[in-house]
């Protein structure tokens, strides 16, 4: 019976699968279009899931192991049960394969089923919690239908007397099994993250994540830029359909598994974003529902089942009730902790911003400080709406050299929105003294500087930042120098990641862009600066998300203490899993209130390591950490580190000019009276 | 921003909004002039109200790009008359108003460019001989030609006041903060152009225009010892000791009044 029976089963579910796999692919396809690579893109499908993805999963060495055996056990025993079962082939050999790819399925299945008991709360419930048991049903079929086949069984031993109902029962497991692992993974069951997770491999909407075997980086940060020449187009996302297909797909590939919602700084304040929630809700509005089949940790103060979306619906309703809430998508730091932990390299942040970009250029509705900072970004080329003419003004003293007068200069130094302010101005002084001190030839563009964009991009208003990227591009092209360097990771990311795109063949905006941190090491490597030993106390170090993930700087600074004799003491969350400080995306723009404030948790993780001092890049974070009450770690940047440990030999007359750097390090503690 | 709480009862009412071009007072960047762009967001609020905006003066990129600040508050046109640099606008302004005939006119207390004197809605007021009043900071509600509005006053205080319409009202910065202004409603929203006669300002022709000089300030200085008289001091009325209220008089009365004041205080002679 069996032997007819089972040929039956396995290319039905196939065909099933087929006809779903049509039905999905119609689904994402209900998005904009975007071109890609089609034969190349899946070409490349192995290679991006057995070196990029793998790498990424195997962050966690348990469910790595446990994927390992449970996909390739599948896959294999998938391919061979359609041969030796589907076509009737008689082969012993392949039979024992068989037999040897389900006990690997069977052993992964095993595990995937003890990580979840219990499940750990990133995990989603429902459906997910028949999937080891499905695969066991899978594996457990398969391997005993496959006995008598490879000789372990006399063939027949399922024709006969109790023989009948075994078979019976083997054939509902079989069924089972089948459906989930055939039938489920088109028709959205959990294994459709593998049908989704390939083709979204092949068809990734940033192809230069992956590796290509010619080794080098492989990052792609920068947003995108939107077009906004045409008048008809509608601005950012409104709808799902308003994403690009492959973005659909995407959004369709997550296995929910927790691990950005385990990262995410905004969902562990008590903020109403959860990054898997808003993928999944992604998802339900593309195929059109409510949410009250998610089966994970809700957003923060937000029950699940209240928000319900359709694919040409809005997703955000001025009133609230749609599919996501507003201030759900402004709680988002863009930190990218959630894209740099997905195994499925899900780009959260991109379609974050895609929808506030609707929100801002269609809606006008930037919450909070968010209008009035676009508004002063627009008259005034900076956020705080400061007097343009007054961005030097910090620096009378300074004799800074400016790059209208000297037209060329090694390095140009950008100095960001921070010269308005009086925490950020002693971190510039800092640094300016360690440049004089290694008798850097440098500029600064002075009045002409206007705010990089940044934050206008994050904030939705693509308009701004194009406005304000643009001109600055016309007046870098002016002048002539071999590399920019700023003390504002974000100015930094702006700069060398998303200015390129908006070049012209006149004005082309590829520029050497360097960190402080990463310039300073240089000059340390090239032996122009001498320190002083270091007598401070421990200090720690808080990796900032755009030099960090954003650009994969996280050697540097590190180094540049090691010089300095300083010994990190880490944070658990350091390096590649550093958490933000709360500065980043307009979040402090936009303020969305959670539990608890993000740089609270961030100082909390400096406090287990014991450390008297956080040191810190960029003036983002020096404004959001030094915002925590005392009592708490000091806050320095790596530039007054450096400074005030600098040993200044000038015995040239140029000796005057050295007077600007801050030699003295404070030793005396503020006395109460 | 939170839209501002819609006020009711005013369906059908038919508003005009007089908008000018505004400039930033540290740039002098063109922009939506504040207090115009408080009057469009005043318009919007009102329920079921139809709004149609008008500015008059020259059609140029930059002036465009200001105007375009209205838009995009959710506005589809702006009616556009065209006017010569150095026109004087009221007779326009005045002539399109006839011809609209909205029931409310609203428009900020000065302009932040050109003369900025603040007399145009008075001037419109005569020509039109409407009512006008200034310092509207909501309307209550709109019935059989009548409306019941709130004025401000200063110190946050208000008074309520029915007036007939139409009418002109001014907004000033005691009137809602205008909401933002989204960039794709603002390229998308059109200009209907409309062509008028110019009536060349002679007297303004005749004027030197300089930049205003900022005027020092009189420090007042509070000897006080307590933080809580320093602060009844900075919230206290600025007295100027020889005020006078008059209620219960003639128009003729209180010109007399006005009248005797300015020429005490050396304005006119
Ligand atoms: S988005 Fe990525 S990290 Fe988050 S649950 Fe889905 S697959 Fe996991
Ligand atoms: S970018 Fe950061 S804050 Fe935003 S969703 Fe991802 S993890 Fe959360």
């Amino acid at each position: 019976m069996l032997d007819t029976l089972l040929p039956i089963l396995l290319f039905s579910a196939l065909a099933l699968a087929a006809i779903g796999a049509v039905r999905r692919v119609r689904l994402w396809r209900q998005g904009r279009p975007s071109s890609v690579p089609v034969i190349k893109g899946l070409m490349q499908v192995p290679r991006r899931y057995l070196v990029d993805l793998h790498h990424v999963v195997e962050r966690d060495k348990y469910i790595s192991h446990t994927h390992v055996a449970t996909a390739g056990g599948f896959v294999l025993a998938a391919l061979l049960a359609i041969v030796v079962h589907g076509f009737g082939l008689n082969s012993t050999i392949l039979a024992w394969v068989l037999l040897a790819a389900t006990i690997s399925m069977f052993i992964g299945s095993l595990l995937v089923a003890k990580r979840r008991s219990p499940p750990p709360s990133r995990l989603s419930k429902g459906p997910w919690m028949r999937l080891p048991k499905s695969l066991m049903a899978f594996s457990i079929g398969m391997f005993v239908v496959t006995l008598p086949t490879a000789g372990i069984l006399p063939e027949g031993i399922l024709q006969s007397g109790v023989g009948w109902i075994a078979a019976f029962v083997l054939a509902a497991i079989i069924v089972w099994g089948l459906g989930e692992m055939f039938f489920g993974m088109t028709w959205g069951g959990p294994m459709k993250h593998a049908f989704a997770g390939a083709l979204h491999l092949a068809f990734h909407r940033r192809p230069e994540r992956f590796s290509d075997g010619t080794g080098g980086e492989h990052r792609s940060t920068g947003l995108k830029a939107l077009a906004l020449d045409d008048d008809s187009a509608k601005l950012g996302v409104e709808k799902p359909a308003d994403f690009t297909w492959n973005q659909l797909l995407g959004f369709d590939a997550c296995v929910q598994c927790g691990r950005c919602e385990a990262m995410c700084p905004a969902f562990a304040a008590g903020q109403p974003l959860n990054p898997k929630k808003l993928i999944q809700d992604m998802v339900v509005g593309m195929a059109g529902g409510s949410d009250a089949h998610y089966y994970g940790s809700p957003y923060p103060g937000k029950p699940v089942g209240e928000h319900a979306g359709t694919p040409h619906g809005p997703i955000v309703n001025r009133a609230g009730g749609a599919l996501v809430d507003a201030e759900t998508l402004w709680s988002c730091t863009t930190c990218r902790a959630c894209v740099e932990e997905c195994p499925m390299m899900i780009e959260h942040v991109d379609a974050i911003v895609d929808m506030r970009r609707f929100l801002t250029l269609e809606h006008g509705n930037t919450p909070n400080k968010g209008a009035e900072v676009l508004d002063n970004l627009i008259a005034t080329d900076n956020p705080g709406g400061f007097d343009p003419d007054s961005r030097l003004h910090w620096a009378a003293d300074l004799n800074l050299p400016l790059m209208a007068d000297k037209r060329e200069a090694d390095v140009l130094l950008w100095l960001g929105d921070g010269v308005f302010d009086m925490r950020n101005q002693r971190t510039l002084r800092a640094f300016i003294s360690v440049l004089r001190a290694a008798n850097v030839d440098f500029a600064v563009l002075g009045t002409e500087e206007r705010d990089s964009g940044d934050v206008a991009r994050r904030l939705g208003d693509e308009a701004t930042f194009q406005s304000l990227a643009k001109r600055n591009i016309r007046t870098l092209s002016h002048y002539r120098f071999s590399r920019i360097v700023t003390c504002d990771p974000h100015s930094f990311h702006v700069l060398k990641n998303e200015y390129g795109e908006l070049g012209t063949p006149e004005a082309p905006a590829d520029y050497h862009v360097q960190h402080h941190s990463t310039y300073i090491n240089e000059l340390v490597v090239a032996g122009k600066l001498t320190f002083k030993a270091w007598k401070g106390g421990s200090v720690t170090y808080h990796d900032p998300c755009y030099l960090g993930r954003y650009n994969g700087e996280y050697e540097a600074p590190r180094d540049v203490l090691r010089a300095l004799g300083i010994e990190v003491k880490e944070m658990v969350r350091s390096g590649y899993r550093s958490r933000c400080c709360g500065g980043g995306g307009g979040a402090p723009i936009t303020d969305i209130p959670g539990k608890q404030r993000i740089p609270d948790m961030r100082m909390e993780d400096v406090r287990e390591t014991g450390a008297d001092l956080v040191a810190v890049g960029c003036p983002q974070c020096t404004a959001m950490l030094e915002g925590v009450v005392e009592p708490r770690a000091d806050i320095k940047d790596i530039a007054e580190l450096v400074a005030d440990a600098l040993i200044i030999k000038m015995p040239d007359e140029k000796a005057t000019q050295s007077k600007a750097a801050p030699t003295v390090s404070r030793t005396a503690e503020e006395v109460m009276p | 921003m939170p839209h501002n709480a819609k006020s009711t009862a005013s369906v059908g009412l038919n508003v005009a909004v007089l908008v000018s071009i505004g400039r930033h007072p540290l740039t002098a960047r063109t922009r939506r002039a504040d207090q115009d762009a408080r009057a469009v967001e005043m318009a919007l609020t009102l329920e079921g109200a139809s709004v149609s905006l008008l500015h008059a003066g020259q059609q140029e990129h930059e002036h465009e790009e200001a105007i375009r600040g209205y838009l995009g508050m959710g506005i589809d046109t702006v009616s556009l008359i065209q006017q010569q640099s150095q026109a004087d606008v009221v007779p326009a302004l005045a002539n399109a108003l006839r011809t609209g005939a909205p029931q409310l006119v609203l428009t900020g207390t000065r302009a932040e460019t050109g003369e900025a004197s603040g007399v145009l809605p008075y001037l419109l007021a005569e020509a039109l001989g409407w009512p006008i009043i200034t310092g509207l900071a909501a309307v209550e509600k709109v019935e059989q030609g009548m409306a019941t509005v709130l004025q401000a006053l200063p110190r946050g205080k208000r008074r309520r006041l029915r007036i007939r319409l139409p009418a002109i009202a001014t907004v000033d910065s005691s009137a809602p903060a205008a909401r933002q202004s989204a960039f794709g409603p603002a390229k998308r929203g059109a200009f209907e152009h409309l062509d008028a006669t110019s009536e060349i300002d002679e007297a303004l022709a005749a004027w030197q225009v300089q930049p205003a000089r900022k005027r020092p300030k009189r420090l007042k200085i509070v000897k006080s010892s307590s933080a809580r008289d320093r602060f009844k001091a900075a919230a206290a009325k600025a007295d100027g000791g020889s005020g006078q209220t008059l209620s219960d008089v003639t128009p003729e009365q209180g010109a007399e009044a006005i009248f005797k004041l300015l020429k005490e205080e050396g304005v006119l002679r």
